[in-house]
């Protein structure tokens, strides 16, 4: 009954959490835009505009919510439900403070830092989850029964699917240097000192992942699946009112997720020299571990945000050559050296030299290719 | 036609380095771009309903009828404007004046406009040989019906009212009597719309229709 209880409060706690930063991190993204574009951002509802989360939300539901004649209808509507529902669910195992610690609420039950403690598949679970992710798409684009949502999403199901192997990737070789795919354990292996944290040995998985993670989420400079130009809304032009909503939604948590994961994976989760350790045991702790991650993830929020609106978007080949002729042959190369470290016995400090080296030589691969293909249209236009 | 061969420029694709095959520093220098907007922030938009908008004064706006120095309308009804204007937005009926207005035989009996057929193009007023009809600064007037929006002599007469006093606004002429059109002993040359100046790169085409560099 207790566990019931605290599985009820923790499931409570996170989606609730998420969904109000959620909100809220649209008007720090719209702000923020603002700010880069000599713009004021909202500022009609509430101070500073504040209110405007509330006011979006509010709109959502009261608008009329348009099922076109031509769709068909129980795919319609279950297509963005799944997108949420995915996202969501992938947050279940993932810590969100210390997971020795927890919060007890009058000794009824208590407050944990995570949905599901000891899921030792923990970052399969997440990349099976999110990888339905595509099926929201798909079949929202598909049930449309309109040529230009069936377009993006024949382009999304491309990009997310091809991304999926390098995010994977890029994760194994943390998976075989932690021993375990337990996000916990992950996170516990990083907390004894700041050269604990995964970016020092991978720094190119870190690469790999946070811009496979970018693709996985559909943010700008991989926001193919959208693309206003050329397809008017990508897969939910058809959508109105609530559902569209349940469409942003689902891709500002997967943002979310995505940063959680980053911060825990690499960036040592909620440990920070000197405040936030293993050792430390001061009262108030816990909280000041939850703040340090959250920390995190807002930076990482934030840089995504600032590469949203920095980068140009990819070209649809360029896109898929990203994929294909990069990051998946260069985190495949990662994956061995990870275990070719791990099997001889070899410093784990090697890796970082080795991770920049391969950085580099995928840089010189490229710029030689870029050469030839230079040379090669002199030669077929003089 | 064929573009001649002197104003074509053949580019060569630049050669791309090791750290611009890496996208890094394209990337950085993106996000110094943004971020120095983010830190240095100097907002150029103009919050409207409470700032209002600092018009050029050659702004053409809602119309007026200019009245005279006895308060009358100065317009004699020469359909001058309602025959330029290209949007066939002006509606005249004239009507002979009371006998003691010695200077002038008629005026509008009604004089409408269609403010939303109007293109705001100025070419009534261009065209008026008194000064009876000038465009204001009002850019705003809005109505609840097309109705609403046909201003008939009165409410364009409101207009001068609500205007005359406006430095914006000048009244063109001030003189009490009319026909300033037959004032002139020869009319002036007309001169094109939009003057080309002789350093002007569209002056001097290499090749007609070809903007060289």
């Amino acid at each position: 009954m207790t566990e019931l209880l605290t599985t009820l409060i923790t499931i409570g706690a996170v989606l609730g959490g998420t969904l109000g930063a959620c909100s809220y991190l649209i008007y720090v993204e719209r702000k923020l835009s603002a700010f880069m574009q000599d713009r004021v951002g909202p500022n009609r509802v509430g101070p500073y505009g504040l209110f405007q989360p509330l006011a979006d939300g509010l709109k959502f539901l009261l608008k009329e919510d348009i099922i076109p004649d031509h769709v068909n209808k129980v795919m319609f509507l279950i297509a963005p439900t799944i997108s949420v529902f995915t996202t969501l669910l992938a947050f279940s195992v993932v810590p969100f403070g210390d997971v020795a610690q927890s919060l007890d609420l009058a000794g009824l039950a208590s407050l944990r830092f995570i949905i599901a403690p000891n899921v030792d598949i923990g970052i399969v679970f997440i990349f099976a989850i999110t990888s339905l992710a595509v099926y929201g798409i798909i079949l929202g684009g598909w049930a449309s029964n309109n040529k230009y949502s069936a377009l993006g999403s024949l382009r999304a199901s491309a990009q997310v699917v091809s991304y999926e192997i390098p995010l994977g990737m890029s994760v194994l070789g943390i998976a075989l240097m932690a021993g375990t795919l337990n996000l916990e354990s992950v996170l516990g292996k990083q907390t004894g000192s700041i050269f604990d944290w995964n970016i020092w040995y991978q720094p190119l998985a870190c690469l790999i992942f946070f811009t496979a993670a970018l693709a996985e989420s559909n943010r700008m400079p991989f926001d193919l699946p959208e693309c206003e130009q050329e397809l008017v809304g990508g897969y939910h032009t058809e959508y109105s009112a609530l559902k569209f909503a349940l469409f942003f939604l689902g891709e500002y948590t997967h943002v979310v997720t995505v940063s959680f994961l980053t911060a825990i994976l690499f960036l040592g989760g909620w440990h920070l020299p000197f405040v936030a350790e293993a050792a430390s045991a001061y009262p108030g702790v816990m909280f000041v571990k939850i703040g340090v991650l959250m920390l995190k993830v807002f930076l990482v929020i934030v840089f995504i945000m600032l590469l949203r609106w920095t980068i140009p978007r990819f070209r649809f080949d360029q896109l898929m050559g990203l994929a294909w002729k990069v990051m998946i042959p260069l985190s495949m190369a990662n994956v061995v050296v990870v275990m070719t470290v791990k099997q001889f016995g070899i410093n784990q400090w090697w890796l970082l030299p080795i991770s920049l080296g391969l950085f580099a030589a995928a840089g010189a691969i490229g710029v030689a290719s870029k050469q030839a293909e230079l040379n090669q249209r002199s030669v077929t236009t003089h | 036609m064929p573009i001649d061969s002197k104003d074509v420029t053949w580019v060569v694709e630049p050669t791309i380095g090791f750290w611009e095959a890496s996208f890094l520093p394209a990337i950085v220098a993106g996000l110094r771009t943004t971020i120095s907007h983010v830190t240095n922030y100097k907002p150029v938009t103009q919050q409207y309903p409470e700032e209002k908008p600092e018009l050029p004064l050659h702004y053409r706006g809602l119309h007026r009828l200019n009245k005279d120095d006895q308060g009358r309308v100065k317009c004699v009804a020469c359909f001058m404007c309602s025959t330029a204007c290209p949007a066939n937005c002006i509606d005249i009926v004239a009507q002979d004046t009371p006998a003691e207005w010695t200077d002038r035989d008629k005026m509008p009996k009604t004089f409408v406009i269609d403010e939303l057929r109007c293109i705001y193009c100025g070419m009534c007023e261009e065209a008026c040989p008194c000064d009876a009809i000038e465009l204001t600064h009002i850019y705003d007037h809005t109505g609840f019906t097309r109705d609403d929006m046909r201003f008939d002599k009165i409410k364009l007469l409101e207009v001068f009212d609500k205007t005359k006093d406006n430095p914006k606004d000048p009244v063109r002429t001030h003189r009490g009597r009319l026909g300033v059109a037959s004032d002139f002993a020869a009319l002036p040359t007309l001169a094109p719309a939009t003057s080309v100046a002789g350093n002007d790169r569209a002056a001097k085409a290499p090749t007609a229709g070809v903007i060289a560099r």
